[in-house]
């Protein structure tokens, strides 16, 4: 309930939300956390195994307890912390993990049956039978166990995400981030200061103390404002730090949108990425519970949180409040709690050398060892020299100390160093390059020396960066020493519990000691210590502290887990921003695209590209009319096909021939102008990299085409070579793929067609299989190739991307005028097959020019990029896979690509494997399937019988090898 | 991680793509054992290493880096065309 005269939101505009479907009110400021508490809401959750009745722990990120579902549908936001979720009007919150509800819980039974549950239970009782595993144990425990649950539906949330550059990166906005982000932004220095909390100003919201002779969260508020009027200072609230990489790189997520109502085009989260020259690590520290028996009970918090719900809300989490603690600070929370008119019981300290006090009950030398109440706690056991006495309480707040939150100085596999005297792990210099440390998370507790170290590291940064640091007074705040003597565990019967968020009871650590598993890393995965969304921000230190008893050692020598990024959760959304749908995979559409949406065609992707498969025609049926009719067109008439996706590279230079001589293994110097020739290029390790064209337009000016998988590889091959490998040679080169749209026009009616269009006229004479020129298509200046992937007498005209469109379609009322059209890469590719000319799905990477019977390409008159290796003799051995052709000659009459080759005869095993098949179709035009493939010592075997076996399929088919060009092997037709 | 890039200066590594150790190729007519050290052995070095990145999405220069692979600090970078590693020709 609020506390009338306290909090820093008393009085402003409430709000209204609904957990759990009751309607209730809060205050603008208030997070779900304080606002249940305000509503006397103490029971808001389940354990994660065992269903026990759990409530609010804390008042940070840190906390593993109150973990609620906000909203609902595909928007539901699961595993949300109540301490951290801002209240807004119209908030819907609901508990997690509970049937039917969090009240009356059936899967609380799990609890009666804990002396089986124990750590590892179900390594050890799910062991048999072991099909059993999957279909019973496992989901069974699966339905049992767990958090909150994704919707199952598409998140329609927007994510952004974006990157920031600064001098000096500060994480964390209390004292010691304040003053650091102060000194640097006087300094004239570029600052980001990052704070996760919705608002700045970290423990200085939540004590009663003064900086400066005002309230430290008034000094706080003047520091901001002056920050704020700065133009080189970032403040960036709701923002997390979530990792340290190199380089100074910080990841940050941004809470964007759930601190409010949903709206069209607001983000949920932006995911930073931060570059920082320097940071300072001013994260403060978390404070860690004392195991005893039943010391999760719900109205059971860390002392700080109560302190905060009451300093900074304006909430006392009870009215009748105990405190246990074995630290100093802890005394601030029954002080707070006195002043403001709450009852305090009683002070149970575990040191017999604790100060005493005027305002309330301290017993010295004092362990809280048991708490009753089953949905809120109702009494405690306190055991002393005086002997166990019970005390009625409706809220205890305890501290076993504070862990320093040094969790990013550890991302880079930093280990911290243990101090014996604040009994904390404390981060060592230098773990992470650039990033330096001030105030709680390095181990200073005092607010006085927290803005000292805030001004040290600060000056630190500077230095390194090169700025001069302003004179800057330290303010004057409270300096009280930390004084504290360690408490992990009271010792009794019953479980005591470590991690709340895992259920992980003192016992279960001792149980894996037991069993051996006595490494801190073992120790976790045996026991799950510290998983989850917490990641065992509150109870990993205590939990090592009882494996170093149980196991004899120091806690030193027991060492901590690995500390991995992210220190708070991150959702995949965030890191994903941008890079869903069409973020993902965007599209590139050619020039035809237009007329082969018109026209219906099947489009197929080709890396990013989109190319039409087959255009149907009315009547058409399946895709194998289509493909049929369009390659009979093509051999019958003439055919137009976009062919603009293979790569193009403009090459110039006085020394342009030598790069082609350089990179393909044919000669292209003696390519006279105005003519075309085919080449391979191989890799350094002698094998095909691709295949492609290369056209001489003029003296010193070719232009390449490459294979449209390979147009990034090879421009960057020739790139390479022309950097690193013969930066001498004066040749430059440029992509020219999207500049230039590229028509096939293939058939014996194709130069009709073509000369129906252009400028001048073509004959046999002026333009013969593979001659190359520029060209005037209809007024506009294009190029012309004639060259053919089909067998048939073919050119390729290409004019600027821009004429694209317009071209396409004259070429296709002219082809269709002559009895000819469209055809897509259905038909391309059955057109190829027959001609047995290859694609990658041939020069796979694993193929050599011997394999291709192409070794006669292999110049001997000249050095070339991967010559050298190409001569190894496993790669010229005959015995290697060689390319063929395989037509069906046994009853079944189908070929599939993937299936593998097997004498006749030979079982169908791995070892006897002779070869697989690359590509197939069916031939319209021999009237039968039609294969390619390789097939060891594969010319040798020509008219040879062999079996093709595909599983996936389900086929097993004989088929005669045959040479791989089925059709005018002559090339009468190309040639014209 | 970035890299400085000698031409566009320091930029994220997204823009770049990874290609192997910065060796000199070796001569026409070496030996195959100097081609096979070429292409498949490396050193892979723990400490200092220099290696070859190209600058895809960004100026289309190959680069060479020097980094330490422990504590993944960049040492420098230069552009292919002067480090020397076409080799005798």
């Amino acid at each position: 309930m609020r506390v009338p005269g306290k909090g820093l939101y008393e009085g402003g505009p409430s709000v209204s939300f609904t957990f759990n479907g009751r309607p209730m009110m809060g205050l603008e400021g208030d997070t779900l956390a304080s606002a249940l508490l305000a509503n006397d809401v103490h029971l808001v959750a389940r354990s994660f195994k065992y269903h026990r009745p759990r409530g609010i722990l804390t008042a940070g990120s840190e906390e593993p307890n109150a973990l609620v579902t906000v909203g609902s549908g595909a928007e539901q936001d699961p595993n949300t912390r109540a301490t951290v979720q801002e209240l807004f009007d119209g908030l819907e919150a609901r508990s997690q993990n509970c049937w039917p509800t969090v009240e009356h819980d059936v899967m609380a039974v799990n609890d009666l049956a804990a002396p089986f549950l124990g750590a590892g239970f179900y390594y050890k009782t799910f062991m048999w039978p072991a099909a059993f595993w999957e279909k019973l144990y496992e989901p069974m425990i699966r339905r049992a166990a767990g958090l909150g649950a994704l919707s199952g539906a598409a998140d329609p949330d927007l994510y952004e995400k974006a990157y920031a550059h600064c001098d000096l990166l500060v994480i964390g906005s209390g004292p010691a981030g304040l003053m650091t982000a102060l000194v640097a932004g006087r300094a004239g220095a570029d600052v980001i200061l990052a704070e996760e909390d919705s608002r700045m100003g970290g423990r200085m919201l939540a004590e009663t103390e003064e900086v400066d002779g005002q309230p430290a969260h008034l000094w706080a508020e003047g520091v901001i404002a002056e920050l704020e009027a700065m133009g080189n200072v970032r403040l960036m609230a709701r923002t997390s730090v979530a990792g340290a990489y190199d380089q100074g790189t910080y990841a940050a997520l941004e809470k964007v949108g759930h601190h409010r109502l949903r709206q069209p085009g607001l983000p949920r989260e932006c995911f930073w990425r931060i570059a920082a020259k320097q940071a300072v690590l001013a994260a403060g520290a978390i404070e860690r519970p004392v195991a005893f028996r039943n010391n999760d009970r719900p109205g059971i918090m860390a002392a700080g949180a109560v302190r905060a719900y009451l300093n900074r809300w304006g909430v006392a989490p009870g009215q009748n409040v105990t405190v246990f603690a074995n630290n100093d600070d802890a005394h601030r929370t029954a002080r707070d709690l006195t002043e403001a008119g709450v009852h305090v019981a009683a002070l149970i300290d575990s040191r017999h050398d604790a100060p005493g006090s005027d305002l309330f009950k301290v017993i010295k030398g004092g362990q809280v060892c048991n708490a009753s109440g089953r949905k809120r706690v109702e009494s405690i056991t306190v055991r002393s020299v005086a002997g166990e006495e019970k005390i009625q309480t409706d809220c205890l707040a305890m501290s076993g100390g504070w862990n320093p939150s040094v969790h990013l100085a550890c991302h880079q596999n930093g280990r911290p160093a243990w101090d014996r005297d604040s009994a904390a792990f404390l981060p060592v210099v230098g773990m992470v390059p650039g990033l330096s440390y001030a105030g709680a998370c390095n181990g200073t507790f005092s607010t006085a020396g927290a803005l000292r170290e805030g001004v040290e590291a600060a000056r630190a940064a500077l230095a390194e960066l090169g700025i001069k640091a302003p004179d800057v007074d330290v303010p004057q705040a409270q300096d009280d020493p930390y004084r504290i003597t360690a408490l992990w565990a009271v010792p009794g019967k019953g479980r005591a519990w470590l991690d709340f968020q895992n259920d992980v009871s003192v016992k279960d650590v001792q149980q894996a000691a037991t069993e051996n598993f006595r490494s801190v890393e073992h120790m976790k995965r045996y026991t799950t210590q510290g998983m989850a969304t917490d990641q065992g921000k509150n109870s990993n230190v205590a939990a090592l502290a009882v494996l170093a008893d149980a196991t004899g050692r120091g806690i030193a020598e027991t060492g901590t887990t690995t500390f991995r990024p992210p220190f708070s959760p991150v959702s995949i959304g965030a890191m994903g921003a941008g890079a869903t749908d069409m973020g993902f995979k965007p599209q590139r559409f050619l020039t035809s695209h237009g007329v082969a949406e018109e026209r219906g065609a099947q489009q197929l992707e080709v890396g990013l590209w989109y190319r039409a498969g087959y255009f149907p025609k009315p009547g058409e049926t399946n895709w194998r009319q289509s493909c049929d009719r369009e390659v009979t067109m093509v051999r019958e008439a003439v055919g137009v096909c976009d062919v603009s996706t293979l790569g193009k590279i403009d090459i110039q230079g006085p020394d342009a021939a030598k790069l082609l001589d350089f990179v393909y293994t044919g000669m292209f110097s003696t390519l006279k102008e105005g003519r075309v020739r085919y080449g391979l290029m191989l890799r350094e390790d002698g094998f095909i990299m691709d295949d492609g064209t290369t056209a001489r337009l003029g003296k010193t000016h070719y232009v390449m085409t490459t294979t449209t998988a390979a147009a990034g590889q090879v421009m960057a091959h020739l790139e390479f070579v022309l950097q690193a490998l013969r930066p001498e040679w004066d040749v430059r080169i440029a992509s020219a793929t999207e500049h230039w749209a590229q028509f096939a026009v293939a058939g014996p009616k194709a130069r009709a067609l073509l000369n129906g269009l252009l400028d001048s006229q073509i004959d046999s004479a002026s333009f013969p299989f593979m001659g190359c020129g520029e060209m005037s298509v209809m007024g506009v200046k294009g190029r012309l190739f004639r060259i053919s992937f089909s067998g048939e007498e073919g050119y390729e005209i290409a004019v600027p991307a821009r004429y694209g469109d317009s071209l396409f379609r004259t070429l296709t009322a002219r082809a269709e005028a002559l009895g000819g059209g469209l055809y897509g890469m259905e038909a391309l590719n059955v057109l190829r097959i027959e001609k047995g000319f290859i694609t990658h799905a041939e020069i796979n990477g694993t193929v050599t020019m011997h394999d291709l019977g192409m070794e006669k390409m292999l110049s001997t008159k000249k050095e070339f990029i991967g010559k050298s290796l190409a001569q190894r003799p496993g790669l010229t051995d005959p015995m290697r896979e060689g390319l063929v052709g395989l037509k069906p000659v046994g009853a079944v009459k189908q070929l599939s690509s993937g299936a593998h080759l097997f004498s006749q005869g030979d079982p169908v095993e791995r070892v006897y494997d002779q070869g697989y098949v690359t590509s197939v179709g069916f031939s319209p035009t021999l009237g039968h399937m039609i294969g390619l493939g390789f097939l060891k010592n594969g010319q040798a075997r020509i008219g040879e019988h062999i079996r093709m076996v595909d599983h996936m399929r389900g086929l097993d088919a004989v088929c005669e090898v045959v040479n791989p060009v089925f059709f005018d092997p002559e090339g009468g037709r190309l040639r014209g | 991680m970035r890299i400085t890039c000698p031409v566009c200066g320091e930029r994220d590594r997204r823009e770049f793509t990874y290609k192997e150790a910065a060796l000199a190729r070796p001569e026409a007519g070496a030996d195959l054992e100097d081609w096979d050290a070429y292409v498949h052995l490396r050193e892979n070095p723990a400490g200092v290493t220099r290696e070859l990145w190209y600058h895809e999405m960004g100026c289309s220069a190959w680069i060479v880096v020097t980094r330490n692979t422990v504590t993944h600090a960049m040492l420098g970078s230069e552009l292919a065309s002067g480090a020397d590693l076409g080799g005798k020709r």
